[in-house]
């Protein structure tokens, strides 16, 4: 992991609230997660970690505050921070009807890579993830894992410098999602920060070196896994969780 | 221009593996092309060419009705089937019901009677008029001479135009009579043959001209009017495409990948523009083929391309674009598939039927007159029609196609506001 003393993304100030509600799910939030980062966003289903994350890309706009990018404010006018972040939602995030190949030239030519960066990228990420032998074949025939694959290789196209991914390993098999942890490592390894949400916390503690824990709208606790473990005499992340959001049903 | 292209592409290889949107975008306007234009030409062909069957039952016994089927006959529009005299109105209209034909005609037996008493009446009252002595004993005459009987299936302009073709051959058979009892009274002796034949047969003609912008006079028929008219429909039935791809797109997961992209949502509906121009193009040149190389061998009129191909060119550009502005438009606005399928189609229909595609525009009644403008389909009909049936240039139709600009824009800067309202763009 290399970690570096800059700030890949900081939230300043930030106020949201939903549009038709009147109470604030967010109120002056403040966070910053450094660049070279594994960084796991978790929290009980909704908490607002989906929320935060689509502020954090841009996908919603808060009410007030900031969100900066690589030191790039993020807004909708100016798309060029836009190139410094890739995403991977927790939705299949491409054309059914359109092959793997044929939906990263897509998605890679919107990212704005060059023909030719995309041929070589393409090549490079269905080798990698094991789908070069199914390339031509519609995605839609695929299965849970393979759709899994392809929504984190178009996520990636661009090499972004940041990677948000929302419960990139959701439904898929061990082999999978072995398979993706690792390339995600790889990814960390070459520099890629990573901000990460999934409710699998065995996953987590893995993978990720920092986090946030997000409940009701606030931060309830931030830092490295390791030490808030310690502060918290707890042994594993799933005690952790318990530990500070409690046991009741939260949806 | 890359993001574009691959835009493009993405949207052109999405709609080649729609199979059911590629049927309802053509195969649906070809079968209505073809079908309609052929029921409308049967319809010609039947009052026209394929002569209607018509029962005749004469109960008179004088040479008068004898004439009068004659001249029926005569007029070309009828295949005569002449019944028993002893035949009851029950059995003709027994016969009609069991669809032996469409239209009856009882001759009653003092037929030949009656227009020979009226023939006398008008003879006398003529001779007198010439400062002649003529029969002053007038008598009362039927002036119901015929009962024609018809299935109700007869929609009422066939009726009148068989019933001017009935009158017609009526009137020959009056005319006849009172111009021989007229030069019988004058001269003594029978009118003589040819002079009866000049009198009653020698008919000016009446020359049909079609009103042309161009110069071109070519006779419009069946294709001429359906073509251009389901052409523009089919055009506008791409909303169900268009709009549905629109709203797939932002419901489905890809549209929040393409939000955190760096690319303005804005090449997405540009390509979806031209993707689906093109489309509407290859619809327009795919019907216009089929007037002018499958009408013929189905036996319906050929369609007549208009000489100027450019402007045809240009106006079904701007047709297409008209529509897919319409389905963009809706496509915006619609929240789910559903609305825009159902409010789509819908809503075409009723812009066709204003827009003066189902109905003529000015059979129209005048309350609905002011809507007609309303309906970019009609603007698209009156330019194709001024180019296929009046021969007209740019020049000509210039009028029906700044309407369909400014809707075009107005349609255009809607979508835009709603894209930004939506905060998509």
């Amino acid at each position: 992991m290399a970690v570096m003393d800059a700030l890949a993304v900081s939230v300043r100030n930030l106020d949201f609230h939903y549009p038709g509600s009147e109470v604030l799910l967010y109120h002056n939030l403040d966070m910053d997660i450094k660049a070279g980062e594994r960084f796991g966003l978790f929290g009980p289903n909704g908490a607002g970690k989906t929320t935060l994350m689509s502020l954090m890309t841009g996908l919603m706009e808060p009410d007030k505050g900031t969100v900066t990018i690589l030191g790039k404010e993020l807004n909708g006018k100016d798309k060029e921070v836009n190139k410094l972040f890739g995403f991977v939602p927790q939705d299949f995030s491409f054309y059914h009807e359109l092959s793997p190949v044929e939906n990263l030239e897509f998605f890679g030519a919107w990212a704005g890579l060059t023909k030719a960066q995309i041929n070589e990228r393409t090549a490079e990420l269905l080798e990698i993830l094991g789908l070069t032998d199914v390339r031509h074949k519609p995605v839609q025939k695929f299965s849970g894992g393979m759709k899994r694959r392809i929504n984190l290789a178009i996520g990636v196209i661009h090499q972004p410098k940041i990677l948000f991914l929302d419960e990139p390993t959701v439904g898929v098999d061990v082999q999978t999602r072995h398979a993706i942890i690792g390339y995600l490592e790889q990814l960390n390894s070459h520099g890629t920060t990573l901000v990460y949400t999934s409710h699998q916390l065995n996953e987590a503690e893995e993978l990720c070196h920092e986090m946030a824990l997000v409940d009701n709208g606030r931060i309830i606790a931030q830092g490295e896994i390791d030490k808030l473990l310690e502060q918290n005499h707890q042994t594993t992340l799933e005690g952790l969780f318990l530990n500070l959001t409690g046991r009741q049903y939260r949806d | 221009m890359y993001k574009l292209w691959a835009t493009i592409l993405k949207d052109l290889r999405i709609l080649l593996r729609d199979k059911v949107g590629l049927a309802l975008m053509f195969l649906m306007p070809v079968l209505l092309v073809v079908v309609v234009t052929s029921i409308q030409n049967s319809t010609f062909e039947l009052v026209n060419k394929n002569r209607l069957p018509i029962l005749i039952c004469n109960r008179d016994t004088g040479k008068l009705s004898k004439q009068f089927i004659e001249s029926v006959d005569k007029i070309g529009m009828f295949k005569l089937q002449e019944l028993d005299k002893s035949e009851t109105e029950q059995h003709l209209k027994g016969r009609m019901r069991n669809k032996n034909a469409l239209l009856g005609i009882i001759i009653p037996a003092d037929f030949s009677t009656n227009i020979s008493v009226k023939a006398k009446n008008v003879t006398s009252k003529a001779l007198k008029s010439f400062g002649l002595q003529g029969d002053s004993a007038g008598r009362k005459v039927n002036l119901n001479s015929l009962d024609l009987y018809y299935q109700p299936v007869l929609q009422e302009s066939y009726r009148v135009s068989i019933e001017g073709a009935l009158r017609s051959a009526l009137q020959i058979t009056e005319s006849r009579e009172t111009l021989r009892q007229l030069y019988f009274a004058i001269n003594e002796k029978p009118l003589p043959p040819a002079l009866e034949n000049e009198l009653l047969h020698n008919q000016s003609t009446i020359k049909e001209i079609p009103v042309a912008l161009g110069g071109v006079t070519n006779v419009p028929n069946a294709s001429q009017h359906n073509v251009p008219a389901w052409t523009i429909f089919a055009m506008f039935f791409i909303i169900i495409s268009l709009a549905g791809s629109i709203i797939r797109e932002k419901r489905s997961g890809s549209f929040i990948r393409l939000k955190t992209l760096p690319t303005n949502y804005l090449i997405a509906l540009i390509s979806k523009e031209i993707t689906y121009l093109v489309v509407t193009f290859l619809q327009a040149v795919v019907i216009f083929s089929i007037g002018l190389w499958l009408f013929p061998a189905l036996n319906l009129p050929q369609l007549n391309m208009p000489p100027n191909v450019g402007t045809l060119f240009f106006v079904t550009l701007i047709c297409g674009l008209s529509a897919v502005s319409y389905a963009i438009c809706l496509g915006v606005f619609a929240q789910t598939e559903e609305q825009a399928n159902g409010f789509g189609a819908i809503s075409i229909v009723i812009l066709a039927a204003i827009g003066g595609l189902m109905v003529p525009s000015f059979a129209m009644p005048g309350s609905f007159k002011p809507l007609i403008s309303i309906s970019p389909l009609h603007w698209c009909l009156e330019a194709y029609y001024g180019l296929f049936l009046e021969g007209g240039k740019l020049k000509d139709i210039i009028t029906d196609l700044i309407p369909l600009f400014v809707m075009i824009i107005v349609m255009q800067v809607i979508s835009y506001i709603g894209l930004k309202r939506k905060n998509l763009i």
